[in-house]
């Protein structure tokens, strides 16, 4: 009889274990570039829950061992299964105790296996990366997809930030940016992002790593401007129409 | 009884006979023609004596660049001028009716044509059509009630905004906007900002490209600048003219002149009926 059995398709079936198929909750852009003394990051706090915005005080950065910064866009649970092993990567480092420690370009290309070994068993993790960090005076920049595509430049950026942030930065980066400079840039981008994506929530921290340390800033809003006269009343001559 | 054939009224609108025949075909194997897009980078922004249009000037046919130079700002009225992006047929066929049709209605009532005349024509035709007539427009002009700029969508929404960006390169060229738009802007400082936006267009996104072209419309007067801007020329042009083989030796000439053969009679005989 079939009284005791448990639902044999979940089980027996030959897709029995579950992958990921589409994202819950995502964050939305990260944005990062390299400037005189290391590196700068931003990224909103939001965590979007299909079109909701449901969660407004995540952390999309953290600091990975003593040299690097992660940033992830998409789904945050993945981010955090993601966090997790590196935790347990940097502590198996930590144990060596040997005066040597896992720089960034040691965990972009870790990250970088783990998302293309991910994905060949079509289960990814559906995550943008951006890993960023200072080692022994040299600053190293790079992102990772969720395929497991990666490349390492003077500025990145995820998500829609690929769209509007890269051609901002491609026009305005320069060598030796000041930190003041830098976070305007960063701002600047980040505003377009607000006016023109809507899963951007104006609640960010942007994220400074040099060979001194890394620090988060507290969550800050950017101001906005809404008060164009063409806004006003825009349909004046175009009865109807928006 | 014999049957009356009656001549039903032709309906507006768009006529979806030949769907069900496409539908069977496609099962079939048979593939459409592909159409020539314009990807595009298209913008306008209001200044403040007028309006400045930007384009970049790349067709595309899928993967390869059908044509390097395209014009994709189109005449509407001496003071109305539309800039389209999406399937480059469909840009050129609508603007060219709208733009016989301002003149008529120029000629019937007797004054220059008015923005939002332009715009209620377009819309009506690409709504009419559900999104099937794949023009996406930027349609900006100076008229008697000042200057306008518009938006139209495939489906025929519109929208009314003080600076506007069309086509796959619009994110790249709204970006340059948001970042540095104010109102006032002159003259030459709108035209810079024209011309960024659509560089970014053109170095960031793949389906725009060439050159930058700008119209400058203001109140009784306009400036078409086609190409004013061309940041991708020819890199390579061989400093060397080409060389031929040594010609064909000349080795004497004859000249014969051709005699008249026909001769005219003064006074003939009349045509035969």
């Amino acid at each position: 009889m079939e009284s005791n059995q448990a639902n044999p398709s979940i089980l027996c079936s030959p897709e029995g274990s579950q992958r990921t198929l589409y994202p819950y909750v995502t964050g939305t852009s990260v944005v990062a570039l390299k400037y005189k003394d290391g590196i700068l990051m931003a990224a909103d706090m939001g965590g979007s829950y299909g079109s909701t915005l449901r969660y407004k005080s995540v952390e999309r950065m953290k600091p990975i061992g003593k040299h690097s910064l992660l940033g992830a866009s998409g789904e945050i649970s993945d981010f955090q299964e993601l966090l997790k092993y590196l935790d347990e990567l940097v502590l198996y480092d930590n144990m060596w105790d040997d005066g040597n420690s896992l720089g960034p370009k040691e965990i972009h290309n870790y990250l970088t296996r783990v998302m293309y070994n991910r994905r060949n068993k079509f289960n990814p993790l559906w995550n943008s990366l951006v890993l960023g960090g200072v080692k022994n005076g040299e600053k190293y920049l790079g992102m990772v997809s969720m395929i497991g595509v990666n490349f390492e430049d003077n500025h990145v950026a995820t998500g829609f930030g690929n769209h509007l942030a890269r051609p901002i930065l491609r026009d305005e980066w320069r060598e030796d940016l000041s930190f003041e400079e830098g976070v305007k840039l960063l701002e600047k981008c980040m505003r377009v992002l607000l006016y023109r994506d809507r899963s951007a929530v104006n609640k960010l921290q942007i994220a400074k790593i040099t060979g001194e340390g890394i620090t988060i800033s507290q969550p800050y809003s950017l101001k906005t401007f809404w008060g164009f006269s063409a806004f006003q009343n825009p349909t004046a001559g175009a009865e109807g129409s928006w | 009884m014999s049957k009356l054939a009656m001549d039903v009224p032709p309906k507006g609108g768009f006529s979806f006979d030949l769907c069900k025949r496409n539908a069977m075909l496609a099962k079939d194997g048979v593939q459409l023609p592909p159409f020539r897009k314009t990807g595009t980078t298209i913008v306008g922004l209001i200044y403040q004596d007028g309006v400045v249009l930007g384009a970049d000037t790349r067709a595309t046919e899928g993967p390869i660049v059908a044509d390097k130079n395209c014009e994709k700002i189109h005449y509407l009225a001496p003071n109305i001028y539309c800039c389209g992006a999406g399937t480059a047929a469909d840009t050129e066929a609508v603007t060219d009716m709208v733009s016989a049709q301002l003149q008529l209605h120029r000629y019937h009532t007797g004054r220059e044509s008015r923005v939002v005349t332009a715009l209620t024509y377009l819309k009506r035709h690409l709504f009419s059509y559900q999104g099937h007539v794949s023009a996406a427009l930027v349609l900006g002009g100076v008229d008697f009630t000042g200057p306008h700029l518009h938006t139209i969508y495939p489906h025929g929404s519109t929208d009314t905004l003080p600076y506007a960006t069309m086509g796959s390169g619009s994110l790249a060229a709204m970006a340059i906007f948001e970042s540095k738009y104010k109102e006032g802007l002159t003259r030459d400082e709108g035209v810079q900002l024209v011309t960024e936006a659509i560089c970014a267009g053109i170095f960031n996104d793949l389906g725009s490209g060439s050159n930058v072209d700008i119209c400058v419309i203001t109140k009784g007067s306009k400036e078409y600048l086609r190409n004013h801007l061309q940041p991708n020329p020819r890199t390579y042009v061989t400093p060397k003219e080409y060389t031929f083989s040594k010609k064909t030796e000349v080795l004497s000439t004859l000249v014969t002149t051709l005699k008249e053969r026909v001769e005219v009679v003064e006074a003939g005989d009349k045509m035969e009926e």
